[in-house]
């Protein structure tokens, strides 16, 4: 292979710029529900399945099974979906512009990771609105780590103008187990997100969705700051420890008898409810700095069990369909 | 001559890791030519968040043909020994020559072409490649063999003059093409050559060379600053940082609401740094003013006004979440939060930072009594009590870096002296300096190496999790830095004693014997005290010199001794006041017990002169070193030199007359013992 230039030709950049975003810049910025569904569009045409939420009390859209399982295994799996998560100690009572006890990520899980992840994902910027010749948009290192879930992995968070707005991991480990292939996950923080294109200040004030002829607009405030208020109060000063601590070891018995059984689904979801029992105990406040690792480490063994399991109900199919895929 | 270039484009490296990789590759590179005999010249290595490049100039475009010598066996030896070596070589009996009975082969390499050797090396060097985090990705990666990069490889460049050298890793072909910036030119760009190379990347908005990004930012933000009558606070772990995060760096300045000015500026400026990695300003009186400064990545459509407000709205949050935490931990005094201490523990079985506090605290006020008597203990018990609080609040949850500095504003804040607020705010750095940081300061590092070393826990080779190294090292930094005469023997065996009061700390200790703990950690404390002082031209051995006489704990009188025994030594009368003592304590030795009587008298003159020389000396020399005069005790030791020279000039020590011997052996043992009244000169090398 040879390649000759005749002579040094003028340097000019030949190549053009990114297509800016569309409609340009005057049109009305999307409502919370809406990026919701040109999120959905968008990953749905790139060949993801669109799931819903999981019905289970999570910390993030990474424990929903599809993520934490099927990112196990040979399998391809291509899914987006949203994940209310629940973080009892971040409430603050309705009284922070910033902060909830509630939230929504926006989950999507590629396996094996496609070579143009990154470019998928900032087209889904440009989606919702956000032009990148206009906006800072940066690859800043940050490594993800879940001690509860034994899992790691290597990636970036995504800065827009200097706003952090979406977790980019590439999944090496989960549940003590090496992912093989490697899956991309995108977790963007949708109230974040939807701050930033619709400009406001509050996360009370955003557009939830838009007036629809004599029907009016909703705001994040009038569907959760009732809930952001009373929830803070339950999780932080009303909800029972002896019944929190109880079920954390009921679920932490039947999670173990799940797997026994080899329902290893089963007993993940035990995994997921001794996980968010454990930080209810702890917005409670009742356990102390050494009792804290204790009970980590417990959870991280509930969910590296079903893991385990979950490996040992799947690996003959596994092997039977990908042969000499090897854990 | 040709040049060669070679572009691993990737997606984003870590800032913090390419100063690391640029070193990897170019280390890489060479060893890779050189093992296949290729000399490299100047290498240029280049870095931005998405590529390593690396340009090695006039390169041959073959390595040299060489001829290898190989020499064999006898050619008398047996038969087996030549077809062995025949085999090795892969020659006949009549291709090998005989030279003097010997046989010897001789083996013609011709040179390979470069660019066969660079295929080769490409490859070769991906696979090496040592990233202090690695990882796998994409389909190949559900075999265990798959290619480990940083964050996914996508591209290579690899041109020998103007031809590609094809290779190819983990299905990742080199080509001439690469990627511009990522948002300004998106679409391929073809390079052409080596020389080529960093005027099309700039041409499509990146600048490979990372000193001229960095450049840009340095003198970017110091304008944009500027231009607003502001002055930039200079940062260059900032200046790499942001270049190491952008392919065209454009620093922008944005403002915040002065009302966050009532927070430290500590915390402002390691909010904006840390978090944001944004430059912080200064205003014309020199205090933190309310603007920072960005590094965009693009050159913003607008000018950077969105990519500003959005920054300013970050930082914003990010502040008032600081002001939360500020106005959150002044609502009470600082001496509150010491019961949130209980929880907080230290190594296992050394209880609570609470009582740790409590340890600091009676060990400090023990400090100040003992060695600053004309001082204030019951500040430095306050201090000492109120030294860790801070690690209880919220800022310091937020913001661990502020440990101290935060300590020492609440305590500000709250009426503490300043004895205080000062011994809160420097506990952490090396060497700190006043009555009362000092007192705080070394409670707290004899504390941690007392317990440790009571625990039998001690740094092991380059293994030290608990720092203890730099414990010590700080410890004698601070007592060198304000000169305190303090015996470091008693204080540990005082934080022994302190220590064992407390029933759950006593068992857990391995050693319950505090002298014996003493005596350890001075011997560690010697071998830091050699290391640091090393810096300083102060010589181990004499270190070692006045460690050895044993009962030297205070550390100001001995390195006075140290320095005064190193300018001696560097003189005639030291080196030979060596030479003579060095002969003395050799007979001394092979004469062994002496036995018969000393003569009563001097039997020549010249011992007459050495015992009279005694006489003035040894007393001269106690006196200087009581008074600490140890100039003066070496001038006594100087007296000696002449003395011990005629001495050894005049007479035999051993003497057949069995008296005269012992009496002689008498005066040298007497001269030895002048001598290590001020320094162990078996110690001294030379």
């Amino acid at each position: 292979m040879r390649r000759r230039w005749a002579n040094a030709a003028a340097i000019f950049c030949t190549c053009e710029g990114i297509a800016a975003v569309a409609d340009g810049a005057d049109k009305t910025p999307l409502s919370f529900q809406d990026m919701i569904l040109t999120l959905h569009a968008y990953w749905a045409a790139r060949g993801c399945a669109i799931l819903q939420p999981y019905d289970m009390r999570v910390g993030a859209g990474t424990f929903h099974p599809s993520t934490t399982l099927r990112s196990l295994g040979p399998e391809p799996w291509n899914v987006a979906y949203v994940q209310p998560s629940r973080r009892p100690t971040d409430g603050r009572y309705g009284e922070n512009p910033n902060r909830l006890q509630h939230y929504y990520q926006y989950q999507v899980i590629l396996k094996p990771s496609p070579a143009d992840l990154q470019e998928q994902y900032l087209g889904s910027l440009a989606a919702i609105g956000i032009d990148p010749l206009l906006h800072d948009i940066r690859f800043v290192e940050d490594d993800w780590e879940s001690p509860t879930l034994g899992a790691w992995g290597l990636g970036w968070e995504v800065w827009c103008d200097g706003m952090e707005v979406t977790q980019f991991t590439y999944f090496q480990q989960m549940g003590g187990f090496d992912c093989k292939p490697v899956a991309g996950e995108l977790t963007y923080g949708l109230e974040r997100l939807a701050m930033y294109i619709q400009n406001v200040d509050n996360v009370y004030d955003l557009r939830f969705s838009d007036a629809v002829g004599d029907v009016a607009a909703v705001s994040y405030g009038d569907v959760f700051l009732e809930n952001e208020k009373q929830f803070s109060k339950w999780n932080f000063e009303v909800a029972d420890t002896d019944t929190l601590f109880a079920g954390f070891k009921a679920a932490e018995a039947e999670c173990n008898r799940a797997i026994e059984a080899g329902v290893p689904l089963a007993a993940y979801d035990q995994a997921i409810e001794a996980s968010h029992l454990f930080n209810l105990l702890q917005a409670r406040g009742v356990i102390s700095v050494q009792e804290r690792a204790n009970y980590m480490a417990r959870v991280r063994d509930l969910a590296k069990g079903s893991c385990k399991a979950w490996i040992d109900s799947q690996s003959e199919r596994w092997t039977a369909k990908y042969p000499g895929w090897m854990l | 001559m040709t040049d060669f270039l070679l572009e691993l484009r990737s997606e984003e490296i870590p800032a913090r890791m390419q100063a690391g990789a640029r070193a990897e590759l170019e280390k890489l590179f060479r060893a890779q030519l050189s093992a296949a005999g290729l000399e490299t010249g100047d290498l240029t290595i280049w870095s931005t968040p998405r590529r390593l490049a690396l340009i090695a100039k006039g390169l041959p475009e073959a390595t040299a043909a060489v001829s290898e010598e190989l020499k064999g066996p006898r050619s008398s030896a047996p038969p087996q020994a030549l077809e062995g070596f025949l085999r090795k070589t892969g020659l006949t009996q009549d291709q090998l020559e005989d030279r003097d009975g010997v046989y010897f082969a001789v083996i013609d390499k011709p040179g390979r072409a470069t660019a066969d050797v660079l295929a080769e090396a490409i490859p070769a060097i991906i696979r090496a490649f040592s990233w202090p985090k690695s990882m796998r990705w994409g389909k190949e990666s559900a075999s265990s063999e798959s290619l480990r990069w940083v964050r996914p490889l996508s591209g290579i460049v690899a041109i020998f003059g103007e031809d590609l050298v094809a290779c190819e890793v983990s299905g990742i072909s080199a080509g001439f093409a690469t990627r511009g910036h990522r948002f300004h030119c998106p679409g391929e760009i073809t390079i052409g050559s080596a020389s080529d190379y960093a005027e099309k990347l700039r041409a499509c908005h990146v600048i490979i060379d990372h000193e001229e990004r960095q450049a840009i930012i340095r003198d970017g933000a110091a304008k944009a600053a500027a231009d607003a009558g502001l002055t930039l606070v200079e940062d260059e772990g900032l200046v790499i940082e942001n270049a190491g995060l952008t392919e065209w760096p454009v620093p922008l300045l944005g403002r915040f609401d002065t009302a966050f000015l009532e927070v430290p500026p500590e915390v402002i400026q390691l909010t904006a740094r840390v978090n944001q990695k944004y430059f912080v300003v200064n205003g014309k009186d020199g205090k933190l003013a309310n603007g920072f400064v960005c590094t965009a990545n693009i050159d913003a459509v607008d000018g950077g006004k969105e990519v500003v407000a959005g920054n300013e709205k970050v930082l914003a949050a990010r502040l008032s979440d600081a002001r939360f935490f500020w106005e959150q931990d002044l609502a009470h005094p600082l001496e509150s939060y010491l019961p949130k201490l209980e929880s907080m523990l230290l190594y296992e079985g050394m209880g609570s930072l609470r009582e740790k506090a409590d340890r600091i605290s009676t060990l400090a006020g023990w400090i100040a009594e003992q060695y600053f008597p004309e001082r204030d203990p019951d500040t430095a018990r306050r201090a000492g009590l109120l030294a860790k609080a801070d690690l209880a609040t919220g800022m310091v949850g937020e913001f661990p870096e502020l440990q101290g500095v935060m300590g020492s504003y609440y305590a500000e804040q709250g009426g503490e002296k300043p004895g205080t607020v000062s011994a809160l705010q420097q506990q952490y750095v090396a060497a700190v300096e006043g009555c009362i940081p000092a007192c705080v300061a070394l409670a707290d590092r004899i504390d941690t190496l007392t317990l440790f070393f009571a625990r039998n826990i001690k740094p092991t080779g380059s293994r030290d999790p608990f720092a203890l190294r730099r414990a010590a090292l700080q410890t004698i930094q601070t007592v060198l830095v304000n000169g305190t005469r303090l015996n470091l023997k008693r204080l540990v065996q005082k934080s022994h004693e302190i220590a064992v009061a407390n029933d759950a700390i006593r068992q857990n200790l391995e050693n319950l014997d505090g002298a014996a703990v003493s005596v350890e950690l001075l011997d560690f404390f010697a071998d830091r005290l050699k290391v640091q002082q090393r810096e300083a031209g102060v010589r181990h051995d004499l270190i070692d010199a006045v460690f050895a006489l044993g009962g030297e704990d205070d550390l100001v009188r001995l390195l006075a001794r140290v320095k005064a025994l190193q300018a001696f030594m560097a003189t005639e009368d030291g080196t030979n006041l060596l030479a003579g003592y060095k002969r003395a304590a050799n007979i001394l030795k092979q004469a062994g017990e002496v036995s018969g009587t000393a003569a009563a008298t001097p039997p020549t003159d010249a011992d007459a002169a050495l015992l009279a020389a005694l006489d003035t000396a040894e007393p001269a020399a106690a006196a200087a070193v009581a008074e600490e005069r140890f100039t003066g005790a070496m001038a006594a030791l100087a007296s000696l030199r002449a003395p011990i020279d005629a001495f050894f000039d005049g007479v035999m020590v051993n003497d057949p007359d069995e008296a005269v011997r012992a009496y002689r052996l008498g005066l040298l043992s007497r001269f030895t013992g002048a001598v290590h009244g001020v320094a162990d000169f078996s110690k001294i090398e030379g």
